[in-house]
């Protein structure tokens, strides 16, 4: 998929992150590792928010999570963003925490506390996002 | 040694409000000297006798150096000058920082002015530079978060932890639009009910139109001086009893907790410094950008427990004549919200009320009062006691 998304905010890697992004092209999520203390973060920065340790390490994330809150956004902030769609933070199972959107499902279903799965979606020649879906009851 | 606390050092001696509403044509620099003036005025002083100026910067009229531009416009030659970094919370942090320059000596006689248009005066740019101006740009922004939908997040976790309701936020947004009605300066003063909340236009779930604050033009300013100096000028002083802040986060994706902010440490200290308790006010003005944010900072402020502000607002406590009146004169739901100066309006308001001065909205026999502003998403909180009596 090459199709630019016109309109969106998109996201501008720096040195530090690229990392992430290039994870996120070969359809994995990852979150910066401390070497000292073994605590993951996100969002990606030089230094462990944890013990300060320097020495981290990227590391591939289960991509599962549930949902900390969420809202149907009913008005989007551009054109580019058609509405409604859903806003949500997602606390992955390693720890972190992370704005996303949920894709793929009624909004008025979406609850607090429901367990999500990574996806990817493709949002320019550089950019494959990460948002998640519902993981269906089994 | 050194008495390090504030409590009692400075008061309040002049406030004055422009109109506020929607004012095409006037700029932010215009309102914010007009403002200034005004306050001058009440404190029955000179400009030429201020000589520390505190303002924040204008969204809609930006500028590099926006105090000394302010001071240049008014010709007044402070020797403390500063344009404090733009937010909600801000507000009260610069009221917290000028108090400290009058007890350290760095100035005798500062004013706070902020004035802003973000109704009529910002070009489609500037409105757009505003939308983004909060959200990580690489880890949020993309996901096209709006203003309301940050605190949507907040209201929505609110409500899965305690059984919040819409009501219940609703509530609030009835109980400013009854003070705002009694206030000839606000700019919303038709009441309006629970229903009319829930059945106005869903803007970010839980969130309606009318739990989300109004975009106005307008600008504000108080005079601050020492107690001693205070206790012979024109005006009743208003005294700041305690100051307090707590910082958390800035986005919201970062915050520790969604539902206790860091209100709870702004609280704690302003209250510390001041000898006194929640139960010693007789009213408050609470930052209310959106309905919940109102109720967690009635929790955080210790006003009632945690998961029980629901059933607080429910009661009627916030309205006039309640047990707690909160944002007697409206609030940014129904005041007026130019933006950052914002909270400005809570504290004049404050000052009138203590002074006796609210005619028709007087809260009767007024003597301590709680006022609190937050920025960010529920990131940076300052929280102020003021009241009648220096000691």
């Amino acid at each position: 998929m090459t199709t630019e998304t016109p309109g969106k905010v998109l996201p501008q890697p720096s040195v530090l992150t690229e990392p992430y992004w290039e994870a996120c092209r070969q359809g994995e999520l990852t979150m910066q590792r401390c070497e000292g203390c073994q605590a993951y973060q996100f969002y990606p920065r030089t230094i462990c928010s944890h013990c300060g340790g320097r020495d981290l390490a990227w590391s591939v994330v289960s991509g599962r999570g549930q949902i900390k809150s969420f809202t149907i956004v009913r008005r989007g902030i551009s054109r580019a963003y058609e509405a409604p769609y859903v806003l949500a933070l997602i606390n992955l199972d390693e720890g972190p925490c992370m704005m996303s959107s949920l894709v793929g499902c009624d909004p008025d279903t979406v609850v607090v506390g429901a367990r999500v799965t990574v996806a990817f979606e493709s949002w320019s020649t550089d950019i494959e996002m990460p948002v998640f879906k519902l993981v269906k009851a089994s | 040694m050194m008495d390090k606390s504030l409590r009692g050092k400075v008061a309040i001696v002049g406030v004055a409000d422009t109109e506020v509403g929607v004012l095409p044509g006037r700029t932010p620099m215009e309102m914010g000297v007009e403002a200034a003036l005004a306050a001058i005025a009440d404190a029955g002083l000179e400009k030429n006798d201020v000589d520390g100026l505190v303002t924040c910067n204008a969204m809609a009229q930006p500028m590099m150096y926006h105090a000394e531009a302010t001071a240049e416009y008014l010709q007044i030659f402070p020797r403390y000058c500063i344009a404090a970094g733009a937010g909600g919370g801000t507000t009260f942090s610069i009221i917290h920082h000028a108090a400290s320059a009058i007890a350290t000596g760095m100035a005798d006689v500062v004013v706070v002015a902020m004035a802003d248009a973000m109704r009529s005066g910002l070009t489609r740019d500037q409105a757009m530079l505003v939308q983004a101006s909060t959200g990580h740009p690489e880890f949020e922004q993309p996901y096209g978060p709006t203003v309301p939908a940050y605190y949507a997040l907040i209201a929505q976790a609110h409500m899965a932890e305690f059984g919040t309701t819409q009501e219940q936020f609703a509530s609030i947004a009835v109980a400013c639009r009854a003070h705002a009605a009694r206030n000839p300066a606000a700019q919303m003063r038709d009441l309006i009910s629970v229903e009319d909340v829930l059945e106005s236009r869903m803007i970010a779930d839980p969130l309606h139109l009318l739990d989300c604050s109004l975009v106005s033009d307008g600008g504000s300013a108080i005079v601050l001086t020492s107690s001693e100096r205070a206790a012979d000028m024109k005006q009743t002083p208003i005294y700041l009893l305690g100051a307090g802040e707590g910082h958390s986060h800035e986005h919201i994706s970062a915050a520790r907790n969604l539902t206790t902010s860091a209100a709870k440490e702004a609280g704690q200290r302003a209250f510390e410094m001041s000898g006194l308790r929640p139960t010693d006010m007789d009213f408050a003005q609470l930052y209310d950008c959106f309905t919940p944010t109102v109720l967690v900072e009635l929790e955080d402020l210790g006003f009632c427990n945690k998961g029980e502000g629901g059933a607080f607002v429910e009661s009627g406590a916030l309205l006039p004549g309640g047990s707690l009146p909160v944002n007697t004169h409206g609030g940014l739901l129904s005041h007026s919200h130019p933006g950052n100066p914002g909270s400005m309006f809570a504290l004049t308001e404050s000052v009138w009320q203590l002074r006796g001065e609210a005619s028709g909205r007087q809260v009767a026999g007024s003597k301590n009062a709680l006022v609190h502003a937050q920025g960010g998403i529920m990131s940076s909180h300052t929280a102020l006691v003021l009241g009648t009596e220096a000691s």
